[in-house]
Formats: C-alpha cells, sequence, structure tokens
C-alpha cells in the first residue's frame, strides 16, 4: 500500500502556518539560502533532474519549460505563477495559498533567481478574498525579511513579486490568455509558437508555472533530485496532491507519490459514501474523461492514466455515486464551457453553445437517439480543431460519459425523461 | 449615475490609480486592478468608471469597456452589499447547490444576479470556485461559507439582511462589503490576512491521516521509499 507523502502540506497544522514565522520553524526559506549560492543554471539543471513535471495539468516537465529561454534576448525576463484555479474539481493550490503561501513565495524566488528574472507576477483568480489577503501578507513579509525585494540577502538579486488579482474567466487559466489578461486586455489565447519563453509576458521570454509547480521548488533545491524522485514513478516523479470530492465519505487534500490508485485514496478517504457505490470519476477535473469502477486500480501517474483513456490533469478526483444521472453532469460541465469559452474561435464558441442544447433536451426527455451520434460529430469538430485546450476540454466529458453510459443517455430518450431523483444525490438526501 | 465622478472622488481615485498603475512595467497591465478599483467606489462598473480608468492608461472608453465585459466579476448593475455566489457547477450542483440556490432565490424573491429590493444582498450562480472538498459552497463577497444546505444559507441571508455577525468558514473575522472587497482586489490590503482558520478540515484529511499512520515524505539523503510501516509507492 501506497504511504502519504505530506510535503507542502506538512505544516498546515499549525494554526500560524501561513506566517513567515510558522514557516520558517519547518525550514523554510533555507532551501532559498542554498540557491542563492548556486550558479542559476545549475538549478535548471536539478529541477530538470528531478522529473519534475507540471502540476497545472498540462505535465510539461518544469526544468525543460525554464531551459527554452533564448540566451540571446537582451529583453527583461519574467516569472508568471498561475494561481487561476478555475477547473471544475481543481482545489487544491486554493487550500495551499490559504494555508502555506510562504511555501509558493520561496519557490517564487529560488525559481526567479533560477531563470535570471527580476519581476515576477502571481495571477491568482479573484473569487478568493482570503487566498489573496494571504497572499500578499506573505510577499509583503518576505519583502520585509529580504528574502525577496532588492538585494536579496545581500547577493545582488533583486525581485520584485506582484499579487495582481483576476476578474472571473475560466480561460485566464491558459497560459497565454492568461498573459493576455495580465496585459490588461480580454483573456484569449495566442497562437503558439511563438510560446511565451520566447515572446510571453509583453512580448519577453516568459516562464508561466503552476502554484504547486513553483512551490515544489524549494523542497527540490533544499533535498535533492534524489529525494524527489524517490517519490512517484520513473517518469511522473514526485509528490501530488490528490483532491478528493463529491461522494466520498471523508473529501479533503491528500499529498501522495504520483502513482497512487484511486482504490488506495479511497480507502483513506473512508470510501464511497455509505450504503452507495461508485459510479464515475474523473482524474483531472472536468476536462479529462470520466472513469468508473473499471479503473479503481490504473496508477495516477501521467502515462498509466494516459494509457487508460483519460488524463492525469490536475489530480482533481471528483467522485460521484449511483444516484448521480450522468447526463446532468455532463449537461452541467458543458454549461461551464460554454459560458467560459472566450468566443475567438467557431468550433469551441459554437460547438459548447449547441451541445448545450442537445445535452439539455436530452436531460429533459425531448431528445432522440440521433442526439448521441449529434454530440459526437460536435465534439470531432471540438477535438484538436478548437484554438486551445478549452474546446479540447469540453469535448471529454461527452465523449466519454457516450463511451461508458450510452444505455443511459437512451433511456432518457425512451422513458421520455430523467430517470433519476436528483435529491438522493445530495449531501443530505443521500441516507434516506 | 452621472458619467463622471465628482472632483472628490475623481481627486480620491487618482492617488490610488497612480500607486496600482506603479506597480506595473507597463501602465496597462493596471487596468483590471483599476476596473476593481472603480467597482469598489460604486458598487459596479459605470459608465464614470470606465471614463475614469480609460483617461488613467490613455486608453479609449471602447477599449476599457471591451475588457470589463468579458470579466464576469465586473458588475453592469448594482449588486447588492452582500454578493451571494451559489456553486452550481457539476459536483456541487450534485451535492445540493441547485437546491441551495433554488431556495435562495425563493426566499428573497429575486432572479438571477438580481439584488433585494432593500440592495442588501443579490444572489447569482457561481462556476467552480477551487473548494469541491467543502461542497456544496456558497461564496458571499468571494470569501467561503463552506459545506452549506438549504436552509444553513437562507439563514446566511437573513443574517446579512438583518446587519448580524456573519463569519465565513475560511476567511476573516468579519465580512465585508461588496465595495471593501473590490478595493482589496484592487490591491489595498485590509490588513486582515491573519485573522481565521489556516486550513479547514477537509484540507486536513491527508495530514492526518499520515500523522495517524506513521507516514512522511523521505528523510532527505535517505533515497527510497517514502517512509512508514506499510511500504513504498515505487
Amino acid at each position: 500500500m501506497t504511504a502519504l507523502t505530506p510535503v507542502l502540506s506538512a505544516n498546515w497544522d499549525r494554526p500560524d502556518s501561513f506566517t513567515l514565522q510558522g514557516y520558517r520553524d519547518g525550514g523554510g526559506y533555507e532551501a532559498l539560502r542554498t540557491a542563492l549560492t548556486m550558479e542559476p543554471d545549475t538549478i535548471v539543471d536539478l529541477v530538470k533532474a528531478s522529473g519534475l513535471r507540471g502540476r497545472g495539468g498540462a505535465g510539461f516537465p518544469t526544468g525543460m519549460k525554464w531551459g527554452f529561454l533564448p540566451k540571446d534576448n537582451p529583453n527583461p525576463r519574467y516569472l508568471v505563477v498561475n494561481a487561476d484555479e478555475s477547473e471544475p474539481g481543481t482545489c487544491k493550490d486554493v487550500p495551499l495559498m490559504l494555508a502555506n503561501p510562504h511555501a509558493l513565495v520561496e519557490g517564487v524566488a529560488i525559481s526567479a533567481y533560477a531563470i535570471r528574472s527580476s519581476q515576477a507576477f502571481i495571477y491568482v483568480r479573484g473569487e478568493v478574498l482570503h487566498v489573496i489577503r494571504r497572499l500578499k501578507r506573505a510577499v509583503e513579509e518576505a519583502r520585509e525579511a529580504n528574502l525577496i525585494g532588492p538585494d536579496v540577502l545581500g547577493t545582488g538579486f533583486d525581485l520584485d513579486v506582484v499579487v495582481h488579482a483576476g476578474a472571473g474567466a475560466y480561460i485566464c487559466g491558459e497560459e497565454t490568455a492568461l498573459l493576455d489578461s495580465l496585459e490588461g486586455y480580454r483573456g484569449q489565447p495566442r497562437l503558439k509558437p511563438p510560446f511565451p519563453a520566447v515572446a510571453g509576458l509583453y512580448a519577453s521570454p516568459t516562464v508561466v508555472n503552476n502554484v504547486e509547480s513553483i512551490a515544489s521548488v524549494p523542497g527540490i533545491v533544499g533535498n535533492g533530485a534524489e529525494w524527489f524522485t524517490s517519490m512517484g514513478t520513473e517518469k511522473s516523479a514526485g509528490f501530488g496532491f490528490f483532491s478528493l470530492s463529491g461522494h466520498v465519505r471523508r473529501p479533503g487534500q491528500y499529498e501522495a507519490p504520483l502513482g497512487i490508485t484511486l482504490r488506495e485514496l479511497l480507502d483513506m478517504a473512508g470510501g464511497v459514501r455509505e450504503g452507495h457505490e461508485l459510479k464515475f470519476w474523473t482524474p483531472g477535473g472536468s476536462s479529462t474523461p470520466i472513469f468508473t469502477d473499471e479503473h479503481l486500480d490504473t496508477p495516477l501517474d501521467f502515462e498509466s492514466v494516459g494509457a487508460a483513456g483519460s488524463m492525469l490533469g490536475t489530480r482533481a478526483l471528483q467522485i460521484f455515486d449511483e444516484t448521480t444521472c450522468v447526463v446532468r453532469a455532463v449537461g452541467r460541465w458543458i454549461e461551464f464551457y460554454a459560458h467560459e469559452s472566450c468566443g475567438k474561435c467557431t468550433p469551441c464558441r459554437e460547438g459548447n453553445y449547441w451541445m448545450v442544447q442537445v445535452l439539455d433536451r436530452l436531460e429533459r426527455g425531448e431528445g432522440t437517439e440521433a442526439d448521441l451520434e449529434k454530440l459526437l460529430d460536435i465534439c470531432d469538430n471540438l477535438l484538436g480543431r478548437s484554438f486551445c485546450a478549452l474546446g479540447d476540454g469540453a469535448a471529454s466529458p461527452v465523449m466519454s460519459s457516450i463511451k461508458y453510459f450510452r444505455q443511459e443517455y437512451i433511456d432518457h430518450v425512451t422513458r421520455g425523461g430523467c430517470p433519476f431523483d436528483h435529491r438522493k444525490s445530495t449531501v443530505w438526501g443521500g441516507t434516506a | 449615475m452621472s458619467s463622471t465622478f465628482t472632483d472628490e472622488v475623481r481627486g480620491r481615485l487618482e492617488v490610488d490609480a497612480k500607486e496600482v498603475i506603479a506597480r506595473y512595467p507597463r501602465e496597462r497591465s493596471a487596468l483590471l486592478p483599476l476596473l476593481h478599483l472603480v467597482q469598489a467606489e460604486e458598487g459596479y462598473v459605470t459608465q464614470a468608471g470606465i471614463r475614469f480608468c480609460a483617461e488613467q492608461l490613455g486608453l479609449t472608453t471602447a477599449e476599457v469597456t471591451a475588457v470589463a465585459t468579458f470579466y464576469t466579476m465586473y458588475k453592469r448593475r448594482p449588486t447588492g452589499e452582500y454578493h451571494v455566489g451559489v456553486c452550481t457547477n457539476t459536483l456541487c450542483a450534485v451535492m445540493g447547490g441547485d437546491e441551495i440556490l433554488a431556495g435562495l432565490k425563493e426566499h428573497l424573491g429575486v432572479g438571477n444576479d438580481e439584488a433585494t429590493e432593500d440592495g442588501r444582498v443579490s444572489v447569482e450562480h457561481v462556476e467552480c470556485n477551487a473548494a469541491c472538498d467543502f461542497a456544496p459552497v456558497v461564496m458571499v463577497n468571494w470569501e467561503f461559507f463552506d459545506n452549506q444546505t438549504p436552509e444553513s444559507a437562507k439563514r446566511l441571508v437573513d443574517d446579512l439582511r438583518l446587519g448580524e455577525d456573519v463569519r465565513p468558514t475560511r476567511g476573516p473575522e468579519r465580512l465585508c462589503t461588496f465595495k471593501e472587497a473590490s478595493r482589496l482586489l484592487a490591491g489595498f490590503s485590509d490588513g486582515r490576512a491573519d485573522e481565521g482558520t489556516q486550513a479547514g478540515e477537509p484540507s486536513l484529511q491527508g495530514l492526518k491521516l499520515a500523522r495517524e499512520r506513521g507516514w512522511s515524505a523521505p528523510e532527505p539523503g535517505a533515497a527510497g521509499a517514502p517512509s512508514g510501516d506499510e511500504g513504498s509507492a515505487k
């Protein structure tokens, strides 16, 4: 059985975990001192050797991303932290920043030093006021202690960190849309290439990394790449948050080595809620194809989840039991994608709009079997044909739910309505 | 509502705007925080607010409007002093968010994104707010009210209308108004970061279990298995 490995969450049971003192008592900012004695390129190599892969969903190797910054570009370099956590089901960065914002600030300081940047931004979604307070306070405390700011710890390294609040737009979690938003525009994705490493913020070389990725850097610098690779699997090294939500007895954050299984996690979380059984789940948020009880033993690492037909994503494990109507669940997700589509490309803007109409009439029992083919046809025009991953993501729940639960869609048609009593899915309705 | 600010308001906001703009290498990056700032003044983004942002940044009002209308947090009509958002994305909806929202709209006699006549409370459905392990989730002025029920949500809005003390589950000791919240979003601290809990119970589940079972990440230098008597992940 796999053991949990609390690292970023190790101090969360201290009431003052979010303060500089609370972080320092656990050895916080020692890794920054170590980093500042190293050559920046050595830190980039160390992060490459650790095998750390982006924790924001895509899993791109973090050190490699840093290595793409051109050596000969005279423009300033920027580090931008993507703290726009908005993927349905994803709920790890918010508690991390609430309880332990200094882990992120230390990660920012080390990462900025490694990529030779003196200006960092933390782009945090606007809808989480207390997280913003904690982040801003942590940045202030770090500045007062000379851990960021001018001439960090007397080394001549300067670093300004700005906490920037978004204004409600899921698309701004897409890194180039985030950059447009940070520049003061509508958050719409940019054509790639050029990638942000070459032309990012203000067309300057820019690294955009997720909160958990950056917060993982101090541990790697402080404890070494081997420490990191001693957890996880060969190609999916290290640890990460697994966020269990929904019809499970003890939902919450479980920090574990990559490669742990849902069966193990469910066991730790007390199982599916009493008297019910697992129906379907997302391995990494709503944009990753759903899984069923067939996949309880799939190792939750990038390769294994991919081989089983989904994506590890953000390890957002939303658990739904047999009381849940899959048509309603998917319909609601597609309403979300339709609402959040930025409108830039036709497949996503129109495809999601029409899928909402079709799913809605299916859920009401007014659809036909031909609607299933219609949905798959629309998905075919979305997947790989939309401008960014938002459109691809929208196809995931539709295609995977039809794959595993086609009969349930058809039941809606033949019965002329939804066969489920939605009240039974609620927290208060499930014990009847 | 006038299409420009009075000299007094304008003078005060210009000082704030200067501070916001100075944070960024390029002025236009200040647009989102400036829109939060003008929303903090009037409770929504008015023509006067748009004009003010445009003037501060050397943009046209059309350019500012294009941005303001893209983001859902900028309101185009007055919000209540307390803006209640009920998550009705899939997970929260299934766990009871739909019942909570329906109950609140009926209880208050308002439609989606409408305010009560006394202007105290407005209600809208919101998308996933990154608190799925606390579902169903309700936000008030973007503070967390975790693990809600239809009854607890009705009590919450009643308390808000009566001016009772209301405390978020994970947030400061006192709820701030929508305008105060917008000012914080513009980047002006309210000095309350140290208030409230560090973590809710679900956030601590994994850590608690690890402590009970003696699990931890490996010691540095002891490359090999994560420690704990039940073996390794590899």
